[in-house]
Order: C-alpha cells, then sequence, then structure tokens
C-alpha cells in the first residue's frame, strides 16, 4: 500500500512522516514518532487514553486517521511540560496522588488543560462533566478532580 | 484495519466524480463511527471520502428565512458553541451536546449520526421533532426530504450509493413553539440511550391551548419512530399536564422495542411514555418562555 506524506506541526514543531491511509493518528505517534505518552486504552473512542490536541480541540486520536492530519497543528503529552517545567496540572496530579497506574493519566491532562485554558473557573460539576470521555479504572476520579481543582487555583494565583 | 484508499476533494464535483467508478465506497466526517467499524471489521470499503475540506458540508449558518443550514460534515462543538444557534434552537443543542463526550463532539458530525442509522441516535428525535429536512445531492441534482424518511432499518437509510448527504435544515421555527430533547441513561453522560425522546410543542394565540406538536421516539424500535398519533392528539387539547399524560400513554403504543443489554421491552414501553411526558413538559416551558 502506498504511503502519504504528511506535514504537521507537532508540539510546536513541524513534523513529517509517511503513513498508510488506514493507520490511525495514535498509531502514527507510537509507532512511527516513538511518542509513546499518548496511551491506547479502547482503540474504539470511549476511554479517552489517547487524547491529544488537534487543532485547538481534544480528540481520541484513535479515532482520527493519521492521513487526515496534513497540515494539521498537534499537541500531545511531550509537548504540555516546558521542558523541566511541570504544567500546574502534571504539578497537581503528582500531589494529589491522581494516578496509580498511570495509563489514563496523559489523556486527563490534554484533556483538563483544554477545560481550563477555555474556563479557568470551571466548578467540579463542569470538570466531572468535561473529564466523562476520560475512563479511569484505579482513582475512583475523586483524587483526579482534587487535582484539577487545585492546578486551577495555582493557575490563577499565578495569573493574579 | 484493513486496507483502503483515502481521498480528501476539495469539491462537491470532485466528490461525486470518485462514485459510480464501482468501488465500494465510505464516507468519513468526524470518523468516530466509521473509523471503528473499520477498525473492528464491521464495515468495508475500496475508497474512503473524506469529505470535510468540503466547504459547504463543514459550515453552518442561518440563511435568510431564518432556516439552519448546517454542513453535513461539520463539527458539534462548532454548533453548540454558535450562541445565535444555542439561543434559537435549544432543542437541538440538547442532543448536539450530549452525543459523546467533549472529544467525540470535536469531530462527530450530524450527518455522521445519520447516516450511521442506529435506531439510538441522539441527534434523530430532536430533529424530527424540530421539523428538519436533509438535502442529499448526486451528480445529478439534489433532493430534499423529511428526516424521518431517511432511515429504512437499523444502519439503513435511502442514501444511494451515488448520493451524498450535504446539509440538515431545521426551518425557522414556528412563534410560540419549545422543542427538547432527552434520553435515559445509567451514568449522566458518554452512553447510548435505552430510550430517548424528542418534542415540539407550538402553542395558540393566548398560550393557553396546543395549536400543534411534533413527537419522536429513539431506540424502540429499528428506526427512530415518529410518534404521529400521539402529537396529533394534542391539538386543540388545553396546555396542561392532563393532556400531555395522555399524549405519553398514545407515544408507547408506537413503541417496538427489544430486550437488549440496555434494557427489557417492559422497561422501554414504560420509559417511552415517561419521557415522552417529560420532552413534552420541556418543550411547554420553552414555548412559554417563547410568548
Amino acid at each position: 500500500m502506498a504511503r502519504t506524506y504528511i506535514q504537521t506541526t507537532l508540539n510546536g514543531e513541524s513534523v513529517d512522516f509517511l503513513c498508510e491511509p488506514r493507520q490511525s493518528l495514535l498509531e502514527v505517534l507510537r509507532e512511527e514518532l516513538g511518542l509513546t505518552g499518548t496511551k491506547e486504552g479502547c482503540n474504539n473512542g470511549n476511554c479517552g487514553a489517547c487524547n491529544v490536541v488537534l487543532n485547538g480541540r481534544i480528540v481520541n486520536s484513535c479515532c482520527v486517521l493519521a492521513v487526515e492530519t496534513e497540515g494539521a497543528t498537534l499537541t500531545t503529552i511531550e509537548g504540555v511540560a516546558q521542558g523541566d517545567q511541570l504544567h500546574p496540572l502534571q504539578q497537581t496530579f503528582l500531589e494529589e496522588a491522581a494516578l496509580q497506574c498511570g495509563i489514563c493519566t496523559p489523556g486527563f491532562i490534554i484533556a483538563s488543560r483544554a477545560l481550563l485554558e477555555r474556563e479557568p473557573d470551571a466548578d467540579e460539576g463542569r470538570i466531572r462533566h468535561w473529564l466523562a470521555g476520560n475512563l479511569c479504572r484505579c482513582t475512583g476520579y475523586d483524587k483526579i478532580v482534587r487535582a484539577v481543582l487545585k492546578a486551577e487555583d495555582r493557575m490563577q494565583e499565578v495569573k493574579a | 484495519m484493513q486496507a483502503f484508499d483515502y481521498l480528501a476533494p476539495r469539491s462537491l464535483d470532485e466528490a461525486y466524480s470518485h462514485l459510480g467508478n464501482g468501488k465500494s465506497t465510505l464516507f468519513l466526517a468526524g470518523g468516530t463511527d466509521v473509523i471503528v467499524q473499520l477498525r473492528e471489521g464491521r464495515k468495508h470499503c475500496d475508497q474512503l471520502i473524506d469529505l470535510k475540506h468540503i466547504p459547504e458540508l463543514v459550515a453552518h449558518g442561518f440563511a435568510s428565512d431564518g432556516t439552519l443550514e448546517i454542513g453535513a460534515a461539520a463539527p458539534l462543538a462548532e454548533i453548540y458553541e454558535n450562541p445565535e444557534v444555542a439561543s434559537r434552537l435549544p432543542g437541538l443543542i440538547d442532543a448536539a451536546a450530549l452525543i459523546g463526550g467533549i472529544q467525540i463532539q470535536s469531530r462527530a458530525s450530524l450527518g455522521g449520526n445519520l447516516c450511521n442509522a442506529s435506531p439510538a441516535a441522539d441527534s434523530t428525535p430532536a430533529l424530527i421533532a424540530l421539523g428538519a429536512r436533509l438535502l442529499i445531492g448526486s451528480k445529478s441534482g439534489t433532493r430534499e426530504i423529511p428526516v424521518e424518511e431517511f432511515f429504512t432499518g437499523p444502519g439503513r437509510s435511502t442514501l444511494a450509493a451515488n448520493e451524498i448527504l450535504l446539509q440538515v435544515r431545521i426551518p425557522a421555527q414556528p412563534a410560540r413553539s419549545g422543542a427538547f430533547y432527552l434520553r435515559f441513561i445509567p451514568r449522566n453522560e458518554m452512553d447510548i440511550a435505552v430510550v430517548s425522546a424528542g418534542a415540539r410543542l407550538v402553542l395558540s394565540d393566548g398560550g393557553d391551548t396546543i395549536e400543534s406538536a411534533r413527537i419522536a421516539l429513539g431506540a424502540v424500535g429499528p428506526t427512530v419512530i415518529a410518534a404521529t398519533a400521539a402529537a396529533d392528539s394534542l391539538a386543540g387539547k388545553p396546555a396542561t399536564d392532563t393532556s400531555i399524560q395522555a399524549a405519553g400513554e398514545l407515544a408507547s403504543q408506537v413503541a417496538t422495542p427489544i430486550t437488549d443489554m440496555r434494557g427489557s421491552i417492559a422497561q422501554r414501553r414504560k420509559l417511552a411514555s415517561v419521557l415522552t411526558v417529560r420532552a413534552l413538559h420541556g418543550a411547554l416551558t420553552r414555548a412559554r418562555e417563547n410568548r
């Protein structure tokens, strides 16, 4: 099968790759580009473990074909920290122990970050609603929600 | 996943030129159903045609007569984030904002939800209640049909092999009307309807009488069902709970549900009545706000 040449902006850098039409974005990120921070959970759009930002919106990268991303701007979990400086969400997930096995964590960070960028005052109910597309089988969610609320406070202090 | 050709036409003419060449074709909008179906072997195609590079298929806006024209591949999030759509058509937003989670809504489209033709599709009862129509195109022209005439069975529609669903058209809503959609699911988000109901009420001048109604039920038959007799029974009735309860009973009579992992026949029949009543009350509240 012929492979298609795709050019993207990935985590702020120009990144190109070759892919087959049948390859998902998730597959190309992990297996062609070596970006294994994005996780495969259900591979059918239910669990959110593979969340990335595609042209400003969070998507399940298992439900995107890599060939669709020609010219797209993408952010994966690898693009969330600034060098050694963790994103406030990454820091508060550690502080609140908002993870156990860690498979869902990149997806939760990507999705929560998108929410706090849009709605810096999101309350607990809104956070739980927004994260309904991210499944965690370890924590029971409370610790994750606490971590997001704490990051929200911290980001507002920085702004103030 | 099986191999296929990926095509991304830039215009409708270019898209039509890829049809009728003997190759089995599927269309790609948000991909949240079709990519999973291809991966799991539930659907097959020689060529997958991505519709998102055709400008009119991803746009949405109000025509001069007040009709909301939604490109079949426009993502749900773009529709429900439009404040004008949200204020004019809250009965559409009820459905558009609860299909999947946020990640799904970034990509999923009304056109995809319709063409996937699930009897439990959330957009369908809402669109039928709003009197929406579908614009379908082929090389030889276009046709327009009411949403309720699109479906022939689970996963099946009247879309021919040489046709593309172009647009969902929601007419300007009548004065003193309100529409509402809701579903029953065991959790709050991210689930498939056990039963769902969409309704629209138009009130008379004084607001005490129902002039007309539309009701549609999801997940209680092989397709979404327009509960016409129940809706017609409301014409001329006082806008009261008694009238609405009676319509709920009538609506449940057109339900022909099955028992599956989501619910039993008896539960679904009961839910058809309960959700119809709740949808009508929601529609009534909105109609009164619009007086």
